[in-house]
């Protein structure tokens, strides 16, 4: 149960615990049981809306930013990227592969915010040796959701054997 | 000029699926639980390598049968998932659906005035395509009691000497009923008893739900030999307006297909067989996940019929439910049309089937669970 529950929810968070017991055939104690140790194992880390941001915020602003960094003495990379994603603006650490060491994705109002950002806050840190911030021009899909336009008529007949 | 159309096309019922299209196709905002066909489009990965094929210039016929990487994928599916071994040069059989199949299954082997047992309710093509093959369609019917399972019994009262074959298709269009182990070694014995050709339309093998996957007749001591099997990539792969089936079965009968096939078709689209190569080798995890999604629906619409007092057996195949509406006072094609002038909503009466579907509507659940919301919602208005 708990992978098809897990991809259940991860499409929508908004099922209830009965909904989901009917469309996985099991009783609804089990399911609120399953959610709460899986929430429990942080496994489920958290609930939220997919929000097309542009549509009613025009300032709103995403970059990503390649950052080299020198792993510290027994804390890896680990400690830097503490360092990085304490700040709330820092939505998204990931450690790459490749020709940069972290992936930072940020959330600004103004590109001078960003900017901000990374020449006060994260350029000066001790173990980051160099920077090259992108900004996110549009977003056409994001966590497996097509943004805008994506066509979901009906094109089938009516009625067919 | 009517005088000059055949006779047996004249005699032919016009489709009770039709009249209820045309119908429901001139009304607005209609919800429907009335199609025979996925939602899903067909995975992009498939219609991705059926574009390459174009633009690598496959424009031209493939052999008659099929390609043979196509054939051979074929043959390895039909091992893999059923236990049957097919040659791939002499016993796979690449067609336009698996419309053709059944067409050319039955002009194959059809005498004039052979007896065709068809076990009701079925597809709508069956009949018609026993009589244009000259042969004599003798209904089956099933009953409520036995969850539309057709048991051995119901075959044997129907044998003459003049039954050539019987028409199986499990799991079921319009029932969503399937067939079991146990039910399928019953009705293998009767028939290993009887000179029969078993034409076993396996369309719907992938949407089968439960513990057990779907099990071939023709997996059967003594059934491979006289066994057609036909599948296709419609159902399984979202892929019905590729026009994508396949036939197997013993030498001989494939032979005797493959002769009509090259005269009428030449060969099954292309295109389409790109795509249904990439579909056998890399689209099975697509196939997982819409069957676990309709699997989802079905319960969820099961769930909803209970709690409406609507009675319903639980169809564990297909992407059909086949409820009783005996207790609301009115024939399928009564309470079909008033619940499209009503609440516009189309579902599809069991007569479209045969007889026996009378007191029965064939209702999809190929559809999101939001559309199916607001269908049974109107549904619960009706009655």
């Amino acid at each position: 149960m708990r992978m098809d529950l897990l991809s259940l929810l991860e499409r929508d968070a908004k099922l209830t615990a009965g909904e989901i017991a009917v469309r996985l055939g099991v009783s609804e104690e089990d399911v609120k049981k399953e959610i709460e140790t899986l929430e429990r194992e942080q496994i489920i880390c958290g609930y939220g809306a997919f929000v097309n941001w542009k549509r009613v915020d025009n300032e709103h602003l995403t970059a990503l930013i390649e950052v080299r960094v020198t792993p510290s003495r027994g804390k890896g990379f680990k400690g830097i990227a503490e360092r990085i994603y304490r700040f709330d603006e820092v939505k998204a650490v990931y450690l790459m592969s490749g020709a940069y060491d972290l992936a930072v994705i940020i959330e600004g109002r103004t590109l001078n915010e960003v900017a901000e950002f990374v020449s006060d806050k994260l350029s000066p840190l001790e173990s980051v040796l160099s920077t090259a911030t992108h900004f996110v021009l549009n977003k056409f899909k994001d966590h497996g959701i097509v943004f805008d336009g994506q066509d979901l008529s009906d094109e089938r007949m009516i009625v067919s054997p | 000029m009517s005088s000059f159309v055949s006779q047996t096309i004249k005699d032919l019922p016009p489709s009770g699926i039709r009249k209820f299209f045309d119908v429901a196709a001139e009304m607005e905002d209609v919800v429907s639980l009335g199609v025979g066909e996925p939602d899903f489009v067909t995975p992009w990965h498939i219609r991705e390598e059926a574009i390459f094929s174009l633009e690598q210039r496959h424009t031209m016929y493939t052999s008659n049968a099929g390609m043979s990487e196509l054939r051979d994928e074929i043959s390895r599916y039909m091992s893999d998932r059923f236990g049957l071994q097919y040659n791939p040069n002499s016993q796979v059989l690449v067609t336009v659906g698996a419309s053709e199949g059944i067409d050319i299954a039955l002009r194959a082997i059809i005498n004039p005035g052979d007896e065709v047992l068809v076990v009701e309710p079925c597809f709508v093509s069956y009949n018609p395509c026993v009589l244009m093959a000259g042969g004599v369609a003798v209904s089956v019917p099933t009953k409520a009691e036995n969850d539309f399972r057709v048991t051995a019994d119901d075959i044997r009262d129907k044998i003459t000497p003049k039954t050539k074959a019987v028409m199986l298709c499990y799991p079921n269009n319009p029932t969503g009923a399937i067939l079991e182990h146990d039910d399928l070694d019953k009705i293998a014995a009767l028939l290993r008893e009887h000179e029969i050709v078993v034409i076993s339309d396996e369309i719907y093998a992938e949407l089968t739900y439960g513990d057990d996957p779907h099990t071939s007749i023709a997996s059967f001591a003594g059934m491979y030999e006289k066994t057609i099997v036909i599948n296709g990539f419609s159902k399984a792969f979202a892929m019905t307006g590729w026009r994508l089936g396949f036939v197997c079965g013993p030498s001989e009968l494939m032979e005797a297909m493959a002769k009509i096939h090259q005269y009428i078709i030449m060969c099954a689209p292309t295109i389409a067989q790109y795509g249904g190569l990439e579909a056998l080798k890399n689209g099975m995890p697509d196939v997982e996940a819409m069957r676990k999604e309709y699997d989802g629906r079905r319960r969820y619409m099961l769930d909803e019929f209970c709690k409406m007092g609507i009675d319903c057996f639980e169809a564990r195949g297909a992407f059909y439910l086949f409820p009783s509406i005996k207790k609301f006072g009115m024939g399928s094609e009564e309470f079909c049309r008033r619940l499209l002038n009503e609440q516009r909503l189309a579902v599809v009466p069991g007569t479209a089937f045969g007889a026996c579907g009378d007191g029965y509507i064939r209702c999809s659940y190929a559809y999101s669970i939001d559309s199916i919301k607001e269908a049974l919602l109107r549904l619960r208005k009706f009655i």
